[in-house]
């Protein structure tokens, strides 16, 4: 069957089995940055956007995208520099198998808060990025690196500082007050 | 075999060691750009698929696979009968290998579900998967051996075929009883030790398979180059072994063979056993055309290899006053079907927990591995001291709570401690070791004194567990590292290595090494991955051996490269070598003394001896390094207050005044490292955890990590590889479980039902650093990447245990286990 997508502002058209998925098509056509991690919807590599929204190609038909807008990482060189900085400088992109998956996903985040004119908090940045598996990490310098991102994007962001010390006494006190 | 022994100033006034340097593939990755296996694979490679056993044990009594050749896009279907006969081991050791040749590239017997039966190449993906449902297999079912506890003496024997080989003698083999490998240690009167404890426990504890789900599947590809040889291109931490592999199971010289690493999608020890590469080179092999092979993640769960399985009985004896007197500790090991590893991880499971409790006047140690029919085992970070350590510490904490004497403070007691000799280790001795500091750092930073063990907090209860760790630094005696380093045209370097960066940064962090012995920036390195034609060998990146070991030869390159150019800058000038300095950026030479005959002179080389043997006197070895810094090197601080140089000439000027013509060269270094010894790094771990009343839940709160790695190279990467090491150990406790149904087949088939952590799942991680100085390390480094899985078992499992009253002793520690008992 014949397709027309667009892909980082580039039409392509091409005759394609019916059961193509997204990321058969975009990895056929060059589009290498995009991953396949699991094949069952868990690990979050194939990430791209279909019309600005996030979407996993592995589990999205070619077929059903036909005519629609598709974004790559390969397409936002420019605009993902400045997570690409914060992700590095913090030693967090490990293998960087993941990483394609994981700074579509973060831009797609700051965009839909920026669109809802808030800042997320950092347990709506954890569950946001909840899809993105990663196994070299344990999540903590994406943590770190995400929080320095966004708050260079939200001016009114505010990430807890996890390295401070933690006060044993007010811990002791709190645990008191629950309890 | 050899290593520098320095004194730990040589770790003062370091530049780019320690140093948090950005890792130099680190935006290429970031950009998405096409690095890895997947990305490179040329577009007209045929493709291949694999036909796995839906049966845990049987023979192949006739396979048809006309059908399947029909499929238009097929070009070849495969069997047992196509393939050579001559067996090998996957497993990526030096040679000659411990693990069993007990494999083909495909056989008649089918040994587990997953088992390869058949390979089809193709020219698509979809054709290829077609022709799969089309082979036609008639298999005459055996009776399999699915419980490991079962297997030792069972009549169904695993490897009764012909051809079977076993390289090393020492593993004690009994294949007919479907033994891999067996044996034991014993240090001191353990009858009498036991006998004169006033406390005895002893408990069996079970840690499980688990996968080690790095991101990238197993992936590669295979062409004929320009010469005619077989080149392939792996997601691989050991190249060079995957050449012998390749050329074993093909029964070709390795000469025919080359191997290319290109960035790995992670590894964590799954990498260093061989998996697809043979498939598509024996493919190439036999049409010519390039092939490559990318396993799903169900192959991969399910076809490839796991972490082992060990049952492990620990019998502990102490003083009432809390001295640890006598430990015994056996371990049950389940190999799976093939015997990759066994006997080499099974070892750690001994000898990398009880040497924690060196002071002991008693140990055994001794080990059975197993055959069974579910899918082989292999390296999996921790390699068997995982495995070890979550019962030994688990066991001390129990001891503890039956003392009643603090955790922490009982290890406190009984913990080895720097300059002991460790029966238990190999019989080595301990240069370096920080983690009674580790302990109290954790302590510290958790508020261990002020929250008490157990608090309850209303719906939940909060609990405190801790745990130690040790693991090595390469395998002593057997991994090599080596490098080549060269000063090039217009002044910059280039450090070819054999290791294998799988995203842990080992390619940034031996820049670093370099960069500081040579006094220069670590952007001046410019560093070559892996390709066995023109790479130094390294026996390959694991065993947690690549800032240890390589880390070392870089040193010694640095130092030989830095002597040649002294050498050949004093015969430009024609002045004695001993009196040209280098300080990174310029040769200089100031006015010589006396007159020597320049010809006759050359620079002496190190007086003392090398470390090389484990026994050798440290303290007599240390000198001093002879890098930039050095006053060897760099002449006395006040020299150039003397007098104008007679000479000088900068870096660029001298590389380019190499590379003239004539008779210049590139001037070149190379070294080998390889220890005699193998210092452990250590780490406390302590998990603060929440278990709901009502579900028995269980959530990491708070986990504190101290680790003393020796010098940290390279502060991030440390931080990332303790950070992950925690996440992954969560993991492992908590819901990471490979599980099989009656027949044998894998449960756990994708990471719907395999659960790795997420990042809502790890909680707050928190690490710190407690350095040793390892004086036979580069700088004072020891490993870091393997000690840090192997706390959160044991201190998780004892924080729950503190939480609820209920020691879990079988992994992963569940809910339902919580609150109805194993």
């Amino acid at each position: 069957m014949n397709v027309a997508i667009e892909v980082n502002g580039i039409k392509i058209a091409d005759d394609i089995e019916p059961d193509t998925t997204l990321f058969e098509f975009l990895r056929g056509h060059g589009f290498k940055s995009v991953k396949c991690g699991c094949e069952t919807t868990n690990c979050g590599l194939c990430t791209v956007w279909l019309d600005e929204e996030p979407v996993l190609s592995c589990a999205t038909f070619a077929a059903r995208v036909d005519g629609r807008r598709v974004t790559t990482l390969e397409g936002l060189q420019a605009e993902s520099a400045a997570l690409a900085r914060c992700i590095a400088e913090e030693g967090a992109e490990q293998c960087g198998f993941c990483a394609p998956g994981l700074v579509m996903s973060v831009l797609a985040l700051e965009r839909a808060y920026r669109a809802a004119g808030h800042a997320p908090t950092p347990a709506e940045v954890d569950h946001y990025l909840a899809g993105n598996l990663c196994r070299c990490t344990g999540y903590m310098s994406q943590r770190r690196a995400i929080d320095r991102y966004l708050a260079e994007c939200f001016d009114y962001f505010t990430a807890p500082d996890l390295f401070a010390p933690v006060d044993p006494v007010a811990c002791a006190a709190d645990a008191g007050k629950e309890a | 075999m050899s290593m520098i022994v320095t004194d730990p100033s040589s770790r003062a006034d370091l530049k780019h060691i320690g140093a948090s340097e950005v890792k130099k593939d680190a935006y290429a990755l970031l950009a998405g750009k096409p690095l890895f296996t997947d990305d490179l694979a040329p577009a007209d490679a045929l493709t291949l698929k694999v036909l796995h056993s839906p049966h845990a044990f049987a023979r192949i009594r006739s396979i048809d696979t006309t059908r399947a050749e029909k499929v238009p896009g097929v070009v070849a279907v495969y069997t047992y009968k196509d393939v050579p006969q001559s067996r090998f081991t996957l497993a990526g050791q030096s040679y000659p290998e411990a693990s069993p040749y007990d494999r083909l590239i495909l056989d008649q017997v089918v040994r587990y579900v997953g088992d390869e039966v058949a390979i089809v190449a193709a020219e698509n993906v979809r054709a290829a998967e077609r022709a799969l449902r089309l082979i036609k297999v008639d298999y005459e079912l055996l009776d399999p051996v699915l419980d490991f506890t079962q297997a030792k003496g069972n009549p169904s024997v695993i490897h009764a075929e012909d051809g079977y080989l076993v390289k090393a003698g020492w593993i004690n083999n009994d294949r007919m009883n479907n033994v891999v490998a067996s044996g034991q240690s014993v240090v001191g009167d353990l009858d009498k030790t036991f006998a004169e404890a006033d406390v005895v426990l002893e408990r069996t504890y079970h840690s499980k398979a688990n996968a080690q789900a790095m991101m990238e599947t197993f992936r590669s590809f295979a062409e004929i180059d320009a010469y005619g040889r077989i080149c392939i291109t792996s997601s691989t931490q050991v190249p060079f072994h995957v050449r012998r592999m390749v050329a074993n199971a093909l029964e070709i010289p390795q000469a025919q063979v080359r191997v290319i690493k290109p960035r790995i999608g992670g590894g964590f020890g799954a990498k260093q056993s061989g998996c697809n590469e043979i498939f598509c080179a024996f493919v190439t092999s036999r049409t010519g055309r390039p092939s490559k092979i990318s396993y799903t993640r169900e192959e991969t769960c399910t076809a490839s290899n796991a972490r082992h399985e060990m049952q492990i009985t620990v019998k502990i004896g102490a003083k009432r006053d809390g001295r640890i007197t006598a430990i015994d500790l056996y371990t049950l090991s389940n190999q799976g079907a093939y015997g990759e590893h066994g006997p080499t991880t099974v070892g750690l499971s001994g000898h990398k927990s009880l040497p924690l409790y060196n002071r002991v006047e008693a140990s055994r140690f001794a080990f059975d591995v197993v055959y069974s029919n579910t899918m082989p085992t292999g390296a999996y970070r921790g390699y068997g001291a995982t495995q070890g350590l979550f019962a030994l510490e688990s066991a001390v904490n129990e001891l503890a709570d039956e003392l009643g004497i603090d955790p922490c403070e009982l290890r406190l007691k009984n913990l080895v401690r720097e300059g002991e000799f460790m029966p238990q280790y190999y019989g080595n001795t301990l240069f370096s070791c920080a983690a009674d500091r580790c302990i109290k750092r954790a302590q510290e930073m958790i508020g261990w004194k002020e929250k008490g063990l157990r608090r309850d907090m209303g719906t939940h209860v909060r609990g405190l567990g801790v745990a130690l760790s040790m693991q090595g630094s390469a395998i002593a005696g057997v991994d090599i590292g080596s490098v080549d380093l060269r000063l090039e045209e217009d002044g910059f370097y280039t450090l070819n290595i054999g290791a294998t960066d799988m995203g842990t940064g080992c390619d940034t962090i031996l820049a670093q090494f370099a960069a500081e012995a040579l006094g220069c920036a670590t952007d001046r390195i410019v560093v070559r991955g892996v390709d066995t034609d023109s790479s130094p060998y390294d026996t390959g990146s694991y065993a947690s051996a690549s800032t240890y070991l390589t880390g070392m030869a870089v040193v010694k390159a640095a130092e030989q490269l830095i002597r040649s150019f002294r050498e050949y800058a004093a015969k430009l000038w024609n002045i004695d070598p001993a009196d040209v300095t280098f300080d990174g950026e310029k040769l200089v030479a100031y006015a010589a003394s006396d007159e020597k005959d320049v010809r006759a002179s050359a620079l002496p080389v190190p007086q003392e001896p090398e470390f090389s043997q484990v026994t050798g006197d440290i303290e007599h070895m240390v000198r001093t390094y002879e890098v930039v810094g050095s006053e060897a090197v760099s002449g006395a601080a006040s020299a150039p207050e003397l007098a104008a140089p007679t000479h000088e000439m900068d870096l660029t000027a001298f590389a380019n005044e190499c590379v003239r013509g004539g008779d210049g060269d590139c001037l070149t270094a190379h070294a080998a490292a390889s220890s005699p010894t193998s210092p452990p790094p250590y780490m406390a771990g302590i998990a603060e955890v929440d278990v709901d009343k009502e579900t028995g839940e269980v959530t990491v709160v708070d986990y504190v990590g101290v680790v003393d790695c020796g010098t940290v190279v390279n502060e991030n990467l440390a931080r990332v590889q303790v950070e992950g090491g925690i996440g992954q150990g969560i993991g492992m406790a908590l819901t990471e479980d490979v599980q099989y149904d009656a027949r044998g087949r894998m449960r756990t088939r994708s990471f719907m039902q395999y659960k790795i952590p997420t990042r809502e799942d790890v909680g707050r991680i928190r690490v710190d650093f407690c350095e040793s100085y390892e004086p036979t390390g580069p700088y004072g480094a020891k490993s870091i990447g393997e000690v840090v899985i192997n706390t959160p078992s044991p201190a998780i499992a004892s924080a729950v245990a503190h939480a609820v009253g209920r020691q879990i002793r079988e992994l992963p520690i569940t809910p339902e286990k919580i609150l109805f008992g194993e």
